[in-house]
């Protein structure tokens, strides 16, 4: 059931693109998103699917992998390619009763696809490339200079890295609850909604129950060890940036300087 | 009727970096009556055979028969699977979810369809089978008890389905050794009285040897070893070459014997020792 969830996923191969530091890859990531909104058209589109797949070449994660992530939301992008193909007002080109589809309906559905499509196999291309630890550590370094604000950066990396840390377990829980279950007879799979919601309870009273346990434990093995939060807290892993992330950042920039180019022509 | 593996393969995440194969080439007939021991090591592969046999995993390769039923050929008889091969999970308390005791054991035959009356007979048996006095215990809820009391339940929550096999995943660990005693004798008279097949997984010699008369030892996911407990047992080097003991007893015999001592070396309990050491010392006196 599990098995497809690439999203939070890492893929653990040796390539320039694992070992660029986190904060790097984090900014890269950020700035990628938003030119892939300042695109107005078909061909600049190309140059991100070229600049994306060198980078998914160079990071050696297996394209199958990245495009295996795109089916959990595969849904949402037919579902919003649908709603733009049908309530784009503009020239009509084709129409049987209230329904239309216009010539702009088109174009902006096709954007709106390829748009979300990039989007996620570039995000996706992190959190494959970089481990859930590093990558906490890098939003935490990040976020720091926010701390003079009141923003409690080293808490919130904390807990993003302990939820992260527990999604495998959970599942694997889950899953492990579900089997149990099973073999009592329980069915996960027919029945409509209602139905199955109550076919739920079985699952998600012990899930919930053993979160709370977890969570319990936790907190007082990190307090049995002295856990009391990020004031003078060093860190076993220092990040630092080395000559890959200036050569990365080097390419990254002439990427976003080509697709302003083409913005301004 | 049996439950018979052929050629099972099992491979988990073919295509990834993951890749691991759990078990390779496995070919085991179960018959009925028979009480089997299954030992290895964690990662050996156990715990994916044993779901393999109520058709929670497919095996990659090779076919898995429960009286006569190749499992997984037609989904509709999946059930039928489930209710004949009952699998109790390693830590199964914490599949416990209903408000009391009852209810909780009646999940399994109510999700069978069956009426009502006939649901609460089975629930009242199976408490009692794991030796619970029903009326003290049918309104308490799972949550309150204690660790022994809650896999009790959790096992009854299996036998209510009434299988004809019942295989359990390590059903002492975590348990204090009264609780895990007394569990054993649940286990067995269930064997002897109630007429189950039973299964038992484990890394421990030490309790499969009290119990079955069958031991398989499972070595990175390949048969490594079958026969009973006596043979296994007396096979000491090569078991603690793969990293796992003989019980205490089988290694002070053999330890005996390997210092001369003229006793045999297929011996299980402590009573058994007992008379052969005696023996042997009184030959030596004499």
């Amino acid at each position: 059931m599990f098995k497809n969830l690439t999203i939070g996923q890492h893929y653990p191969v040796e390539s320039p693109v694992h070992e660029l530091d986190p904060r790097v890859k984090i900014i890269m990531t950020f700035v990628f998103i938003i030119s892939l909104f300042l695109i107005e058209s078909f061909i600049t589109y190309l140059v991100v699917g070229l600049f994306l797949a060198l980078a998914i070449k160079v990071s050696k994660v297996p394209i199958k992998f990245v495009i295996k992530g795109l089916k959990p939301i595969l849904m949402i992008i037919v579902i919003t390619f649908i709603i733009n193909l049908l309530m784009t007002p503009g020239k009509i080109i084709f129409q049987i009763g209230f329904i239309k589809i216009t010539e702009e309906g088109i174009r902006q559905a096709g954007f709106m696809a390829i748009r979300l499509t990039l989007l996620i196999m570039g995000t996706s291309l992190l959190t494959l490339t970089t481990s859930p630890i590093i990558l906490t550590d890098g939003i935490e370094s990040l976020l720091n200079p926010f701390k003079r604000f009141g923003l409690p950066a080293h808490e919130l990396a904390m807990m993003m890295t302990i939820a992260l840390r527990f999604i495998p377990t959970l599942m694997e829980e889950t899953e492990k609850i579900m089997k149990a279950q099973k073999s009592r007879g329980a069915d996960f799979e027919s029945g409509n909604i209602m139905s199955r919601a109550k076919n739920l309870v079985p699952l998600l009273v012990p899930l919930f129950i053993s979160a709370f346990r977890r969570a319990d434990e936790l907190a007082m093995a990190m307090e049995a060890r002295c856990y009391r939060g990020g004031e003078n807290r060093t860190r076993m892993r220092q990040l630092k940036i080395s000559k890959g992330d200036f050569v990365a950042s080097g390419i990254f920039i002439v990427y976003f300087a080509a697709i302003i180019m083409i913005k301004i022509w | 009727m049996s439950i018979k593996a052929e050629n099972i393969k099992y491979i988990y995440s073919e295509g990834t970096p993951f890749r691991t194969v759990a078990l390779d080439n496995i070919s085991i007939e179960v018959k009925e009556g028979d009480f089997l021991g299954i030992i290895g090591h964690t990662g050996s592969g156990k715990s994916t055979l044993i779901q393999l046999f109520n058709g929670l995993e497919k095996p990659t390769e090779g076919k898995i028969i429960v009286d006569e039923i190749t499992v997984g050929e037609d989904k509709k008889l999946l059930s039928k699977v489930r209710q004949t091969v009952g699998l109790v999970f390693q830590y199964p308390e914490y599949q416990l979810f209903e408000e009391t005791v009852a209810k909780d054991v009646a999940f399994g035959p109510m999700n069978l369809k069956l009426p009502q009356d006939e649901i609460d007979k089975r629930v009242r048996e199976s408490l009692e089978l794991v030796g619970f006095n029903f009326n003290k215990i049918k309104d308490a809820s799972p949550f309150d008890l204690s660790g022994g009391q809650k896999r009790r339940v959790a096992i009854a929550g299996v036998l209510a389905m009434k299988p004809n096999y019942l295989v359990l995943d390590e059903p002492t660990a975590g348990l204090d050794p009264a609780g895990r005693n007394d569990l054993f004798e649940k286990i067995k008279t269930l064997h002897k009285k109630a007429n189950v097949t039973v299964i038992l997984v484990s890394h421990s010699m030490e309790d499969i040897a009290k119990l079955v008369n069958r031991v398989i030892v499972l070595y990175k996911g390949k048969i490594h070893m079958e026969g009973t407990p006596k043979e296994i047992y007396s096979q000491a080097e090569e078991l603690r070459e793969i990293g796992l003991g003989v019980p205490q007893v089988a290694e002070i015999v053999n330890e005996l014997r390997s210092r001369g001592f003229n006793i045999r070396t297929d011996i299980l309990t402590v009573e058994e020792a007992k008379e052969e050491i005696l023996k042997e010392v009184r030959k030596r006196n004499v």
